[in-house]
């Protein structure tokens, strides 16, 4: 086997040198019940080639560009990533490297990872971000946590315009321990409905998506002062595509006191859904509330510049039972993706790039619109837009993916209510030919 | 790390077994940590206070003290409510090893039972704890 | 003595992102844009972030000479004990990057990625049978959310059998993680210490096991790398209060074909794949910790879970028992490629790396416990600790060492936990290790006792090649500057 080093006559060196006569020997001290009998009975080992070739056939039943058209977003976006970015990635002294504890010898992955807590904190609009949470939906969860810790209340309000699958995470964190969870429904625009808030007092933390799920940028600034009449309310603002801040107002810009979401549009491939990243971001007063790693300048013993990982007494290895979070290994390398992507575009060119998702968006919305396709709320949108297909809808989406284009995500599934409804996502992968015929193929 | 012998600690104080101490002063205690507890922590990064106001009980937890890789609670050697806390420590943690017992004080209480300040140790019985 | 392969060498300053770079320049190909410019809602626009405009030639020597800075696997040694510092195969990232891998959407329907739901099918079936166990769930995106999984799935167990508990056991030899994932579950954990030998006594835990505690958390091998001789009879303890065993895992690439966790006793397991299953450690992630169950468990697991029928594979949420979910998706799926890849590609040859992990460790701990203090001399699994008792009288201590270490070329073991040995140095080689690299990584252990002796100053000035000499962690803590 090409992975391991040893051979015959090594390994009776070493054995005479343990003294045991053979490999068995090293574990005759585990008890005999605890022994496994039989062979693993996996199957036979593959070559490299044989490897390539049984992959190849799993990966080539997947529907993917250019063979079809997806245009599906709902968390998980097809952008552009330069091949700078692959390549780089795959540094071994990168991408073979555990967690940084060993200052001297991780100088590289600790100033990757100050880069990008300061690229990400500049992005989100906030004073201090942390090294990457798992998803954008653990982060979520994460940060109400922390608000309800922050607050020492043990309640939030989660609008119902949040990813339904990031609620379902959150319900999931949050269930166990016992705190209370209030949803917020939303309006005929497609916004959070805040009414329900005079309903419920004592709340750690209000979360709120924007753009949200179905792709309508919310009006934060109301919202924002609505929040916070409660001075201890927390208004935590999430997002899956955080490249709508080259457009729009960050979150820590309109006055979130935690943005957290997911950071996949910033340089990873979809990958089925994961690895992505979890952005977090926090005011600087709450620093030591907050989840996760974090890595912070200091000097050597000769005053050079360096980084270290620092703040640890918040993490699990130093206060075990009552650190602010679990988590240990986070998402290191897809956290130096992103902050290779965000290097790669500069402030020049990631606002370029939102523009481009922004126009080719509207453009969509616009010839539907045109050739009678019911736009489903008339809010201001990134690049995702809900489009109502109306009767036969479900017959429309199947003739179509059967032309090799997956025109959005059905709504049903997770809303009722917006039964025939779509959810549309083009980026700056598509081209005009593109969405002209997806225009027409939908309104044949 | 000090030796026993090499430790400051002053007469007039009185200790308790979580390495605490206390000292009179006017009509209020004033508490901190001894010159062992700041030895054995290192170079102390954070200390976390109360709230002034907060009454709180003999043994209870008042705070944190953190060093780079250790986090220790503080408690309460006496019974009492929090008057007033020292603030300069947010900004210069060192103070507590530097200066235990002037610089570095932590709170200020108003003790509600002053027959706990007899359960405190002098010197002596401190420093034969310490002896083990 | 040996010659080391710790030199020194030309290594470039660089500096940090936003020191670099001017206004206009781009290192990203944009798209061009053929549609027409829309209008926007300027109420609702700013400004963009501010980020440095930097070119493709000056990204490329920023990563590349960042990277320098570094020492990963692929450039030596790196024995941080129970973090399995294997080999990353290269064939692995091949299969991850694979289009119709890399580029699927997760909510593609199910006809339209059958290989992809095929995968974790047949991962899950793998792992089950490599460890014993019999259904898995893939979701949790680290060890950690594993750990959280598993107590969630007590709490589930106990709740369905009407009754809520309180509590769960869990070592003083624990990771960190144990109890901070107990506590998230709402559990207070309590700590059960260790007996002379370093291990759990099935007496103790069972006078700490009553009907409010949920069960325990054991790590097996623990992180002393000693086999818990007595899990059967600890489990049999916590079973007879109703209870379960949570086996952590992150220590498995000791036993895979060794031992059988079921016949152990073990309930719920949780498995690093970024530790026993070669997937790269990224410099801190990520990482996937599926987690294994019994079959009376199994309606827990969190969904959605893949089912196969008639040939065909799907989704399904029909599990009205479960935790629900932890991750929006399905986990680090692009982890689990490099897994599948890497247990296809070994087969039952996993045992063998098992083996020599094992004899690697053993060969370690004969040629260094003439030198430094072992605290339990007893046969090893995929690690050693020893401490720095020796080296303590010349006022030298576990840090100086690991940190001259570097100098000779090695990455530091990890140090200072577990934490019920003072001044530990936890030494995992894994089977990766040649023969030849172990002499030359005892060799610089052994010549770094001499130099405790004779030269302290050089261990206590430690180290003198990389880049940096010891970092001011202090300041750091005091004054965080978190970005610039």
């Amino acid at each position: 086997m090409r992975y391991l080093p040893h051979t015959p006559e090594e390994v009776s060196a070493m054995l005479s040198a343990v003294g045991a006569d053979n490999l068995d020997e090293l574990f005759a001290h585990i008890p005999e019940v605890c022994r496994r009998n039989t062979p693993l009975g996996l199957p036979e080992p593959l070559s490299e080639w044989e490897l390539d070739r049984h992959m190849d056939g799993l990966s080539g039943t997947t529907a993917i560009q250019p063979e079809y058209m997806v245009f599906m977003g709902a968390g998980s976006y097809d952008h552009l990533i330069p091949e700078v970015i692959k390549q780089l990635l795959q540094r071994g002294e990168i991408y073979t490297a555990y967690t940084p504890y060993q200052a001297e010898v991780s100088q590289g992955t600790l100033q990757i990872i100050y880069e990008y807590q300061t690229l990400v904190s500049r992005l989100l609009g906030l004073d201090v971000a942390n090294a990457s949470m798992y998803d954008g939906a653990s982060a979520l969860a994460e940060a109400l946590l922390m608000a309800m810790r922050v607050t020492k209340r043990s309640k939030v309000a989660v609008s119902r315009a949040i990813h339904p699958l990031y609620r379902r995470v959150v319900q999931t964190y949050l269930e166990p321990a016992g705190f209370e969870i209030v949803e917020l429904d939303y309006n005929t625009q497609g916004r959070t409905d805040l009414s329900a808030l005079d309903d419920s007092e004592n709340l750690a933390a209000v979360a709120v998506q924007s753009p949200n799920f179905f792709g309508c940028v919310e009006d934060m600034a109301a919202m924002e002062k609505a929040i916070h009449a409660d001075a201890k309310t927390m208004l935590v603002a999430t997002f899956t595509e955080p490249l709508a801040f080259g457009l729009y107002q960050s979150p820590g810009d309109l006055g979130a006191d935690i943005a957290c979401g997911e950071g996949q549009s910033l340089g990873l491939p979809r990958s089925f859904g994961g690895p992505g990243l979890g952005l977090f971001a926090c005011r600087q007063a709450h620093i030591r509330n907050m989840p996760g790693r974090l890595a912070g300048q200091t000097v050597d013993l000769d005053g050079k510049r360096g980084f270290v990982l620092t703040l640890a007494t918040r993490e699990q290895h130093i206060r075990r039972g009552k650190a602010t979070s679990n988590i240990c290994t986070n998402q290191g390398l897809c956290a130096t993706a992103a902050a290779m992507f965000m290097a790669t575009l500069g402030g020049t060119g990631f606002r370029r790039l939102a523009r481009i998702n922004y126009d080719n968006a509207e453009y969509l919305k616009g010839e539907l619109k045109k050739n009678g396709i019911a736009i489903a709320f008339e809010t201001p949108t990134f690049n995702e837009f809900v489009i109502r297909l109306g009767e036969g809808s479900k017959r429309i989406y199947r003739q179509l993916m059967a032309k090799k284009i997956i025109a959005g995500l059905p709504l049903d599934k997770y809303y009722t209510e917006l039964e025939d409804h779509y959810l549309i996502c083009v980026t700056e992968t598509s081209t005009k030919a593109d969405l002209d015929i997806l225009v027409k193929e939908v309104t044949a | 790390m000090k030796e026993i012998e090499d430790l400051k600690l002053p007469d007039d104080l009185r200790y308790s077994k979580d390495h605490e101490w206390a000292a009179e002063e006017g009509d209020l205690f004033k508490i901190g940590i001894s010159d062992y507890a700041q030895d054995q922590l290192g170079d102390v990064v954070f200390v976390e206070l109360p709230t002034v106001g907060a009454l709180l009980e003999k043994g209870q937890e008042f705070g944190t003290v953190e060093s780079v890789k250790a986090v220790s609670e503080l408690y309460m050697p006496m019974s009492g409510e929090v008057m007033e806390i020292n603030d300069e420590l947010e900004d210069r943690p060192e103070l507590v090893n530097e200066d235990p017992y002037e610089g570095g004080w932590m709170i200020k209480i108003k003790v509600t039972d002053s027959d706990q300040l007899g359960a405190l140790m002098d010197r002596q019985a401190y420093l034969a704890t310490l002896k083990g | 003595m040996m010659p080391t392969i710790g030199t020194s060498g030309l290594i470039f300053n660089e500096p940090l992102l936003w020191e670099m770079g001017a206004k206009g320049r781009t290192a990203f190909s944009l798209p061009a844009e053929d549609v027409p410019r829309a209008p926007v809602n300027e109420g609702l626009c700013g400004v963009g972030p501010d980020f440095p405009d930097l070119c493709e030639p000056d990204i490329v020597r920023h990563y590349t000479r960042l990277s320098q800075w570094n020492i990963g696997v692929d450039s030596g040694m790196y024995p941080l004990g129970s973090c399995t510092m294997k080999y990353n195969p290269k064939t692995n990232e091949r299969q991850a990057g694979l289009p119709g891998i890399a580029a699927a959407h997760p909510l593609l329907p199910a006809d339209h990625c059958q290989g992809l739901l095929g995968l974790i099918y047949k991962l899950e079936r793998l792992l089950a049978q490599i460890t014993g166990l019999d259904e898995v769930t893939l979701q949790p995106a680290a060890g950690s959310q594993g750990e959280l999984t598993g107590m969630m799935i007590f709490n589930a167990y106990h709740l369905a059998s009407g009754n809520r508990r309180t509590k769960v056991l869990i070592p003083d030899t624990a990771h960190g993680t144990n109890p901070a994932s107990a506590s998230l579950c709402g559990f207070k954990p309590v700590a059960v210490p260790s007996n002379d030998q370093g291990i759990l006594d099935a007496r103790i835990v069972a006078d700490l096991m009553d009907e409010d505690t949920a069960g325990i958390m054991v790590t097996n091998p623990n992180t002393l790398g000693l086999f818990e001789d007595n899990i059967n009879a600890v489990a049999d303890a916590v079973h007879a209060k109703g209870g379960l065993v949570y086996c952590d895992g992150a220590n498995f690439n000791a036993v895979m074909g060794i031992v059988d966790l079921a016949a152990c006793g073990v309930d719920v397991l949780h498995l690093n794949l970024h530790k026993t299953f070669s997937t790269p450690h990224g410099g801190g992630g990520p990482g996937a910790g599926p987690v294994c169950v019994t079959r009376d468990l199994a309606p827990f697991l969190p969904v959605p879970r893949v089912v196969k029928e008639n040939n065909r594979y799907e989704w399904s949420e029909s599990f009205p028992h479960s935790v629900g979910k932890l991750h929006a998706f399905y986990g680090n799926f692009g982890i689990l490629v490099r897994a599948y890849s890497y247990i296809l590609s070994m087969g039952d040859h996993l045992k063998s790396a098992s083996q020599f992990a094992v004899l690697n460790a053993n060969y370690i701990k004969e040629g260094l416990k003439a030198v430094f203090h072992l605290p339990y001399d007893r046969p090893c699994m995929h690690e050693c600790v020893f401490t720095d008792k020796y080296q303590r009288e010349y006022k030298v201590s576990t840090l100086d060492m690991a940190k001259r270490l570097m100098d000779y070329g090695f990455h530091p073991p990890t140090i200072h936990f577990p934490l019920v040995v003072s001044g530990a140095i936890m030494i995992e080689p894994t089977e990766s290790e040649s023969k030849q690299t172990l002499d030359g990584f005892v060799s610089a252990m052994q010549q770094i006792a001499r130099e405790a002796e004779t030269e302290p100053d050089r261990l206590h000035h430690a180290p003198h090649f990389p880049k940096l000499k010891r970092l001011d962690e202090t300041r750091a803590a005091r004054k965080p500057l978190l970005g610039g």
